[in-house]
């Protein structure tokens, strides 16, 4: 069903806010219109549904079939492993798991010759939806982008938090790892991706020693600028040999107000 | 050594802080941690010991060492024996019959607060059901003000948060405009910022300021930025009114916050300089949460409620307006579900009260919680039960900028009306100026624009 504010039909026993025309200028929920204090049903069952599709997102598995044919276009090795959480519930209550791999994963993951420039690794996250959905086509446009790089293989993680990238990259060797991983589903957005680059990672690097690039999805930021924005990231890393803060991303001035 | 016995089991703690952490009722915090009770009975042994233990066993034995740490020291060094005295002959468990009975009354729980220490307020928490934490929290009154007044008997505030991605200033005026006019704002108007740039913070306290200034409205401003920000702010000729810092319960984490009780103490007279308040000179606003101790790694083997109430002595310290305890914004790996959470809700509620502070909570969850609305509607209920000061008005309960969910405006309309909560009273005055509520403190409809307050300014926003 379609919910945008023009198209309600108020029943009787609800108000409406005679300043809906703001809604203009803000992605939240104002001017709901109230049924006696509380929300009209219709904006009651919009708010649901953004939280079921959170939810659904949060619960989702990666499907890997799909998702290694898929990647098999790139013509790349593919390798997948699992984090030390074995399902859904312990990857929520546990996070110190989810960034370990599981003893069978880390058996099979031996250093590389020569060992690679990058390393990619698709993960699950918070929202499976949004590795499955936005990874096949970023990297469609991020690898013609890395050109003359030795990219390793493409690691499928599952029950993966981001720090798990770090591991397979202590693991093969290589010297830059990004990890592009389902972030947590906010009600506006259940399959945001999130791309974190990590020069030179090792055990308890921190966040603030890796770049991110947020909210990459088509109504976000789009598979084309996210593509260029992280090639040039990867690369100014591997130049630098450094990641994170010290490396630094430019603001947008923000739009001024119309009035005094 | 601490031991009890159930049946023919003999359970022994090695220490305070691991009687302490036994006797929590279960999160996933404690857990991730490592110090959780292994069993239920395990857990139940430790209450038993907990409830024999002299209150006074707070005061020899600090938690975190007086050398190590100065959230300790701060404990310690302003610890109030003759408040103390009253209940100074209690165990853990004769306290929290004490607190239940006649004898606690609102004047007396009041002169007590100071003889409270965290760690007490902690230990008998862990003895409540979640109906002794409202039955005992809503006797205690801690009333402040700036320029309005939080706190009194039969009120409840709200703090409107209209936060935008971009801190777009006409998307965050937009919906603090929805807030207020939804009755929303009596505990402050509160932007956390998405950028840290001087510049655009000091456009988002103009703004606030203007708007305040110009229509009259009895509340005041705070742009959550880091505190340090904010001292910049003063000194560059801001309009600032609240203070904002979230702090923690030991050294460690207040100096990953990148704070230290020196730099509160700055920024509390930096805030006072400005002598802004009308109603009063409350000027900090401080954020606190279980779990965040856990995370930067500075908990020292301690359980994550018991941290928490050990943040309070440090706003304490400081005279605030508003202490929020953003209960469930931390996710599933400290609060796991809506039980878990709307527990330590009321926990955090209770001890910050008891030991004298302007509780609010921001009653919330993230989508990786197993919670719910109706999770939230039971917290905030209970909370408005309990006498919570404040809680948040987030336009439809949906923060597009730190992307969890907090209580409405919505709510906040259904909690005055469920509970006959009136607003604070000067920014009840306002609105009764300007018609937005009728003599029972009960919204008006508003379906003609040129009759609402900010009519002109929501025209010019419309162009």
């Amino acid at each position: 069903m379609n919910l945008t504010t023009d198209e309600q039909q108020h029943a009787p026993a609800t108000s409406a806010d005679p300043w809906h025309a703001l809604r203009v200028h803000t992605p939240a929920r104002i001017a709901l219109g109230r049924s006696g204090a509380s929300l009209p049903t219709r904006e009651l069952l919009a708010f649901g549904i953004a939280h079921a599709q959170a939810r659904d997102a949060v619960h989702a598995s990666l499907d890997i079939a799909a998702l290694r044919a898929d990647l098999a276009t790139f013509g790349l090795p593919i390798v997948e492993v699992r984090s030390a959480a074995a399902n859904r519930a312990a990857y929520l209550a546990r996070p110190d798991w989810g960034r370990r791999l599981d003893a069978a994963s880390a058996a099979a993951l031996k250093p590389m010759t020569p060992p690679p420039d990058l390393l990619l690794v698709i993960a699950d996250g918070l929202s499976a939806t949004a590795a499955q959905r936005h990874a096949l086509p970023l990297l469609r446009e991020t690898l013609p982008r890395l050109q003359g790089l030795q990219i390793g293989p493409l690691v499928i993680a599952t029950q993966a938090r981001v720090a798990l990238a770090d591991a397979v990259a202590i693991a093969l060797g290589a010297r830059l790892v990004v990890s592009l991983i389902g972030e947590r589903p906010g009600l506006s957005a259940p399959d945001s991706l999130g791309a974190y680059i990590t020069w030179a990672p090792q055990p308890g690097t921190t966040d603030a020693q890796r770049n991110c690039l947020s909210n990459i999805r088509p109504e976000g930021l789009g598979y084309d600028t996210a593509a260029t924005q992280l090639a040039a990231l990867i690369r100014a890393s591997l130049t630098a040999g450094i990641s994170g803060v010290a490396l630094g991303f430019g603001e947008a001035t923000p739009p001024q107000l119309p009035i005094s | 050594m601490y031991r009890a016995r159930i049946g023919i089991h003999s359970h022994v703690f090695a220490s305070l802080g691991e009687l302490l952490a036994k006797a929590s009722p279960f999160r996933s915090g404690d857990a991730l941690a490592g110090v959780a009770a292994v069993s239920a009975e395990e857990r139940m042994a430790a209450r038993l010991a907990l409830a024999d233990l002299p209150l006074r066993a707070f005061l020899d034995h600090a938690l975190i060492a007086y050398e190590h740490d100065e959230v300790t020291r701060l404990i310690v060094d302003t610890h109030d024996a003759a408040a103390f005295a009253p209940i100074a002959s209690l165990t853990v468990g004769g306290f929290r019959d004490w607190l239940l009975s006649p004898q606690a009354t609102t004047a007396v729980l009041a002169a007590l607060a100071p003889g409270v220490t965290p760690e007490m307020a902690a230990a008998v928490s862990k003895l409540m059901r979640n109906q002794d934490l409202i039955l005992a929290a809503r006797k205690i009154r801690v009333v402040t003000a700036f320029r309005s007044t939080i706190g009194l008997p039969g009120r409840l505030a709200i703090r409107l948060q209209p936060n935008h991605p971009s801190d777009d200033p006409r998307g965050i005026l937009a919906s603090t405009l929805d807030g207020l006019l939804y009755g929303a704002g009596d505990a402050c108007i509160g932007i956390n910022p998405a950028s840290d740039d001087p510049a655009r913070l000091r456009a988002l306290w103009n703004m606030l300021d203007h708007l305040i200034d110009r229509h009259g409205i009895p509340t005041q401003s705070c742009v959550l930025a880091h505190v340090t920000r904010q001292i910049e702010a003063i000194e560059a000729g801001a309009p600032v009114d609240l203070v904002f810092q979230s702090v923690g319960g030991s050294e460690a984490l207040n100096r990953s916050f990148g704070v230290s009780l020196a730099l509160l103490r700055e920024a509390h007279e930096a805030g006072l300089s400005l002598k802004r308040g009308s109603a009063g000179s409350n000027v900090m606003y401080f954020e606190t949460g279980q779990g965040a101790a856990l995370s930067a790694n500075a908990h020292h083997g301690l359980d994550q409620q018991t941290c928490e109430t050990r943040a309070y002595a440090v706003c304490r310290a400081f005279a605030p307006l508003l202490v929020n305890s953003v209960v469930g914004f931390i996710g599933p790996e400290y609060l796991y579900d809506g039980k878990q959470i709307i527990r330590a809700g009321l926990e955090d509620h209770f001890c910050g009260k008891l030991i004298g502070l302007p509780m609010g909570v921001d009653v919330c969850y993230t989508n990786h919680a197993e919670a719910d609305q109706d999770d939230m509607d039971t917290l905030l209920t209970l909370l408005g039960a309990a006498g919570v000061n404040f809680v948040m008005g987030v336009p439809g309960a949906d923060d597009v900028m730190l992307g969890y969910q907090s209580t409405s405006f919505h709510d906040g309309l259904a909690l005055r009306e469920s509970l006959n909560l009136r607003h604070a009273p000067e920014f009840e005055d306002w609105l009764l100026h300007h018609q937005l509520i009728d003599a029972h403190g009960r919204l008006r409809d508003s379906t003609q624009l040129a009759s609402l307050p900010f009519a002109k300014l929501i025209a010019d926003l419309r162009r």
